[in-house]
């Protein structure tokens, strides 16, 4: 349809209409039925048809039902664009609102609130608080949402008119469970959305998580539909039971829940289960037993999509306990009817569970897929070998399984295969023989992928002792320079020229003339810059440019690029959530004004010194919310888009954690430079109190700077930490928060120590090996919040907390102590001390 | 919760759209569309249900030839926006008898009016076919089934949508039968779908069945249904391919799940579901076995060299299972060598209702059976021309072969509907009760 024809088909419908419009006759409704469906369906793909308005709503005078939702459709998707004339609705809305079906009221209700009109919120008030108390749960029902709608359109005027506290009186009382379950939701939403700028509506939110709340909708919870039960058990995961009969009862309560046919409902209750259990080791392991038939069921029974969402999750649960799912693997070979998007995932779970007793037939189904059809899962399955390849010990048989993909002579398998046999030789050098052999035999000609050629170039250079034909080869890829589209294979290129040259000059040397000459020439301004290195240091002396091209190698142990485990972790937090599938945790992929409104205390502290409150950083009270400030954007700088989008609140966020660490760095502390364990100061101040006096910074630096890490004695028997605590970051917030400052503690790094220390993971990693686990860091300033536990506690007791900053210019760290047993933080900062000091000197 | 929800045909155009939230920018539908054809991934990838753009995260379904999308902007589960947007597809199938692109054009308004009663402002409300009743007003436009192009039961069963019934019922919940009265009826299939991996010397690697006790009810005044299953029955089987344990001959699940009305009192002594079951078509139960069981086809495939430029393929195919049954639309699928030129075929004396196809473009026979009786044996023979000498082995280049097909009345698992109980005082109510068993291929592989 042409513009042109548009216009005259929407002049008619305006003028057939506006006949309909007043008259009375039998069938006309049928009538007006017909064009009220002709306009929707423009509406639905996008025709503006916002010119009817005033004649739709003449109209609307009518009491045939299908009619009047049509009408509200329409009024409902143009309203906003268009207050003056959604003010001519208002009057029959209202009038229906007190209609004697309670459905009318219901609908019309409905559409009153989804005008989204700013200045229409005054006729708003008055039908809510009628439908809020209106005898038919579905009214109310729709009130609880209308509330909400209210709130995104005139926050102020929802909460003067005291409806936030209805809804909670609803929530505890109401006889419909929808009603219950709405009143929920909403007040989630606002309480989040108000908890940015007041400290009243957190704690409300909160007490959302009392005990009273919880057993309530848990008491009922049968009663509730299986939406609504997800909803209340994403309320009920943040709910901390008061002692473990309480937590055996509530999953006594909701175990059968595992056996629902809605995959919603059994991962909702999976995240209960497994944060409820957080701090009970065993039962945390009981419930993966528990919950690995139920999952693989719902991965089998559902439609595709289904399994994608429970197998992303399953994903998420193998990372952390690959052991368990170590025997089920079969259940993740791929089906013939797999989507490609399923089949990916399957390939990662085999990978994942691969271990000595699985491994042969795991890869034996690998490769059958190697062979198959469909490239992309051929190509994943020849690298998921590979990684099973790069995480046994035992390989040998891999990499028979590997070269055997090579002599399929398919093009792509022998690119995915040559990448992979590259890596597995910087790993495990000493199969170099076996698998330059079978290299040797690879025609360069079948190889185009770059990364597969710049592999081959790679093993060419360092094996030019063993492939007799070396020189040769390379020749022929020198030779064709100019045809060689990619930067990567001409810089490996260089390198290999180089390498096979100090291994056997006489036939190189001219191959490595040609290829330096190729190089200056070279647009690429990287290949031009290592052409020309290589020129210089050849000439200086070729010892020197061997040394330097050519050093001996240490096989690599680790590959980088697996994500920290505490990203792992904050995922897992994230559990039943876009997080898992996206392997993301939320902060990296949403707004910060769109975080969920089911997340609790974790965004409630950053949202505290958003934009919104710059004033607040003199309140004392707010040392504990920039301490969750710093447990929730710890990584919040690798996020560009927190950055772009709230570079206010985030530079402010930043001001918080500097003036804090001058607070923390200023403090006075002993001038004695000969009992270096009494700068632990056994004084539990008050943070604030900590802050107020200052003393030089210049005194307190020479002070330390006289001490070696050395001259710490040990005056307290070292203590007996508990090498693999357990702590979600709710609790530690929480014990953070009750806890007084035990000690503090000052310690100065020596400078080769400092020179390791360029963001936070080395320091995380060194305090793991030393016991000390780390919940949070930070990287400008650097700071940590650590925790660790004495060994044989019973749970959740004998932690001891530690917030540390470190400055990075004079490597001065300071640390404040809290534990559970105070009397034992001057043991536990011996420790600390001691195992700051081997920092770097490994 | 979600911010739209929108139905788009294959093609891209919007059939159904509601803006929840208004926080989404209009052209989302557009702009999910041109991302989910044009996937960017390695070759033949297609779109995963969940992506992100741009700040808006993408969930869809594909159901009956249609997408199913919501968008949102906050970290919502994907599991309950998956299975919503399932349950909004078998709802509105459930009015409209039909779900495909037509009756959905047909009815949009009808839509709607779900639409507004299922989510309120993005939050999931009641999505239950029989309380929705109350608030659906249009009469729904049936679409005749028989108008519909014959595709056979298999054609059902697109890939991607594996809950489907097992045959067409095609009859809305609301719309009154022709002559003014509504039948009093229910169906119980049992579906299952078989996947089974042959090695190349025959031998079965895997083999597992997922199936779904599906109904569908057009009971009045919701009576009480008790549906009784094998007494031999038992569940709880962890071990993939484990042993036998006590029961020989017994049906051992591994797992199962059930629908939430069911009631399980009398499951674990009597093997009862007790349940009322609500309008429309909802899984009872769903369930998954491994233990062993007698694949329903045996393929014997010969693949060799037949000269230099040629080979020669023999299919032979046998129906293990009993001759009053008879599988349908029956296909083996066999990738060949990329070299491959030229296909002959020769098919068996006097075989009715075969065919054979090769796919050039993707080098693949293809040999379509209407019907295999059970006991009976069939085989093909393909003659290849190859473009270049072969040196290597050619099974190597030939194969997997995987088949597809539906055996209506018959279950592999032997799981079985002993009998179906309306609990209803009245003696003379007797209702039209329907149990019928299909059993489906999955992914049934053979491999060279």
């Amino acid at each position: 349809m042409n513009a042109d024809n548009r216009k005259g088909e929407l002049a008619e419908l305006k003028g057939q209409l506006r006949q309909l419009a007043g008259s009375r006759a039998p069938g006309v409704e049928d009538l007006k039925r017909e064009l009220y469906k002709k306009v929707i369906s423009y509406l639905t793909v996008g025709i503006d048809v916002s010119s009817l308005f005033s004649e739709m709503v003449m109209c609307s005078a009518t009491s045939d039902l299908v009619l009047k939702k049509m009408c509200y459709l329409y009024v409902g998707n143009y309203a906003r664009g268009y207050p003056e004339l959604a003010l001519l609705t208002i009057n029959f809305l209202q009038k229906d609102c007190q209609d004697d079906d309670p459905m009318i009221r219901g609908l019309a209700l409905r559409s009153l609130c989804s005008l989204r009109v700013k200045n229409l919120v005054e006729y708003l008030v008055g039908p809510l608080q009628r439908g809020l108390k209106d005898s038919n749960g579905y009214v109310r029902s729709v009130a609880a949402i209308g509330v909400l709608k209210l709130y995104h359109i005139a926050p102020s005027s929802c909460t003067d008119n005291d409806f936030p506290v209805t809804l909670k009186a609803l929530l505890l009382h109401d006889s419909d469970p929808q009603v219950v379950a709405n009143c929920l939701c909403s007040l989630l939403e606002i309480l989040s959305i108000e908890g940015n700028v007041s400290e009243a509506a957190l704690r409300e939110k909160e007490s959302l998580l009392h005990r009273n709340v919880i057993l309530s909708l848990l008491n009922r919870f049968k009663e509730f539909s299986e939406w609504a039960q997800c909803l209340v058990l994403e309320v009920v995961s943040k709910y901390v039971p008061e002692d473990a009969q309480e937590t055996h009862d509530m999953m006594d309560v909701l175990d059968d829940r595992l056996q629902h046919a809605n995959s919603a409902v059994v991962l909702a209750t999976i995240k209960v289960f497994l944060h409820l259990t957080m701090s009970m080791a065993d039962v945390h392991q009981k419930v993966y037993e528990r919950i690995k038939a139920p999952l693989l069921t719902l991965v089998s029974s559902g439609s595709a999509e289904q399994s994608y969402a429970v197998l992303s999750h399953l994903h998420l649960l193998v990372m952390r306990a690959p052991m368990l799912f170590a025997s089920d693997y079969k259940h993740f070979y791929c089906r013939y009817s797999d989507p490609s998007y399923v089949k990916k995932l399957k390939l990662e779970m085999l990978t994942a569970v691969a271990n000595e007793s699985n491994t042969y037939e795991i890869v034996t189904e690998l490769s059958e897929y190697a062979a198959n059809v469909d490239v992309a899962i051929a190509r994943e399955s020849i690298r998921a070998v590979g990684k099973i390849a790069l995480q046994q010990y035992d390989v040998n048989a891999i990499v028979d399984r590997l070269l055997q993909f090579l002599e399929m002579e398919k093009d792509y398998v022998t690119a995915e295969t040559l990448v992979l046999v590259k890596d597995l030789l910087r790993k495990y050098p000493q199969w170099s023989h076996d698998c330059i052999a079978v290299v040797g035999n690879v025609s360069s000609k079948s190889v185009t992928e770059p990364k597969a050629k710049a592999a081959l170039v790679w093993m060419l250079g360092e094996y030019a002792y063993d492939m007799s034909d070396a020189p040769y080869v390379l020749e022929g890829f020198v030779q064709s320079w100019a045809e060689e589209d990619f930067a990567e294979v001409r810089l490996e290129l260089l390198t290999a020229v180089a390498k096979c040259f100090f291994k056997r000059p006489p036939e190189t040397v001219q191959i490595l003339g040609a290829a330096l000459s190729f190089g200056f020439a070279d647009a690429n301004q990287d290949v031009h810059d290592r052409a020309l290195l290589y020129y210089r240091l050849l000439q200086h002396s070729v010892e020197v440019a061997e040394r330097v091209i050519n050093p001996p190698k240490q096989a690599v142990s680790v590959f980088a690029g697996d994500q920290s485990s505490e990203i792992k972790d904050r995922i897992f937090d994230e559990f039943n959530s876009l997080a898992v599938v996206y392997r993301q945790p939320s902060y990296m992929f949403l707004d910060k004004d769109q975080r969920s409104p089911f997340a609790f205390s974790e965004d409630t502290g950053s949202s505290i010194i958003g934009p919104q409150s710059p004033g607040r950083e003199d309140l004392p009270s707010d040392i504990d919310a920039r301490d969750n400030d710093l447990l929730l954007s710890a990584h919040e700088k690798e996020d560009s888009r927190a950055v772009s989008n709230g570079s206010h609140g985030y530079s402010s966020s930043k001001f918080h954690t500097l003036q804090e660490f001058t607070d923390s760095a200023f403090a006075p502390r002993s001038p004695s430079p000969t009992q270096p364990i009494r700068n632990a100061r056994a004084t539990p101040l008050p943070p604030a109190a900590v802050s107020s006096t200052a003393a030089s910074p210049l005194l307190a630096v020479d002070d330390l700077l006289g001490l070696g890490p050395s001259a710490s004695a040990e005056p307290f028997p070292p203590l007996k930490l508990n090498p693999k605590p357990v702590l979600d970051p709710a609790s530690f917030k929480r014990k953070w928060g009750q806890l007084t400052v035990a000690l503090t503690l000052e310690y100065t790094f020596p400078a080769q120590a400092m020179v390791g220390l360029t963001g936070p993971q080395p320091l995380v990693r060194h305090m793991q090996t030393n016991s000390v686990q780390c919940m949070a860091s930070g990287n400008a300033p650097l700071k940590f919040f650590f925790f660790a536990q004495l060994a044989d506690a019973p749970a959740n007791t004998g932690f001891f907390l530690v917030e540390l900053v470190v400055t990075t210019s004079s490597g001065l760290a300071s640390a404040k102590i809290k534990a559970d047993d105070s009397s034992l933080a001057p043991a536990f900062a011996d420790s600390l001390q001691s195992a700051l000091s081997k920092f770097g000197s490994l | 919760m979600i911010s739209q929800f929108f139905v788009l045909s294959l093609r891209g155009d919007n059939i159904v759209f509601r803006d929840y939230r208004g926080d989404v920018p209009k052209g989302s539908a557009e702009i999910f569309f041109r991302k989910v054809k044009f996937w960017q991934g390695e070759e033949g990838e297609e779109a995963p249900p969940v992506f992100k753009m741009d700040g808006v995260n993408y969930l869809h379904v594909k159901v009956g030839g249609l997408l199913f999308v919501a968008t949102t902007r906050v970290n919502l589960s994907p599991a309950l926006v998956l299975e919503l947007l399932q349950r909004i597809a078998r709802v509105t199938k459930d009015y409209l008898g039909i779900l495909n692109e037509d009756s959905l054009r047909k009815n949009f308004v009808l839509v709607y009016e779900l639409l507004d009663e299922m989510i309120d402002f993005g939050y999931p409300q009641t999505t239950s076919t029989e309380a929705l009743k109350s608030f659906v007003f249009n009469e729904p436009v049936v679409i005749d089934a028989a108008r519909l192009p014959s595709l056979g039961p298999a054609a059902l069963f697109i890939q991607g949508s594996k809950r489907v019934p097992g045959t067409s019922v095609t009859k809305s919940v609301v719309a009154n039968e022709p002559g003014g009265r509504k039948r009093e009826e229910v169906f119980v299939d049992i579906i299952e779908k078989i996947s089974v991996t042959f090695n190349a010397a025959g031998y079965i690697l895997t083999s597992e069945i997922d199936g779904t006790i599906q109904m569908k009810s057009y009971l009045s005044g919701n009576p009480e249904i008790r549906v009784a299953l094998n007494e031999d029955l038992s569940i709880g089987r962890n071990e993939y391919g484990g042993g036998f344990g006590g029961g020989v001959g017994m049906v051992i699940l591994d797992d199962c799940n059930f629908h939430e009305s069911v009631r399980l009192d009398d499951f674990e002594t009597d093997h009862y579901l007790t349940l009322v079951p609500p309008d429309g078509e909802f899984p009872v139960m769903n369930y998954r076995m491994t233990q062993e069981f007698k694949p329903p086809f045996k393929v014997f495939p010969v693949i060799e060299e037949a000269g230099p430029f040629k080979a020669e393929i023999v299919l032979k195919v046998r129906a293990d299972f009993p001759a009053t049954v008879t599988a349908n639309t029956v296909v083996l699928r066999v990738p060949l060598p990329k070299t491959t030129s030229r296909v002959s075929f020769e098919m068996e004396p006097g075989a009715v209702g075969q065919s054979t196809d090769f796919k050039e473009a993707n080098k693949t026979i293809e040999w379509s059976c209407r019907k295999i009786v059970g006991g009976s044996e069939h085989t093909l023979r393909a003659k290849l021309t190859l473009t270049q000498e072969r040196n290597a082995n050619i099974k190597k280049e030939a194969g997997p072969i995987s088949m597809s097909f539906t055996i209506p009345m018959f279950n592999a698992s032997r799981l079985a509907v002993r009998y179906l109980q309306v609990v209803k005082k009245s003696k003379s109510y007797n209702p039209y009760r329907w149990v019928r068993y299909v059993t489906h291929s999955n992914s049934y592989v053979i491999r060279t």
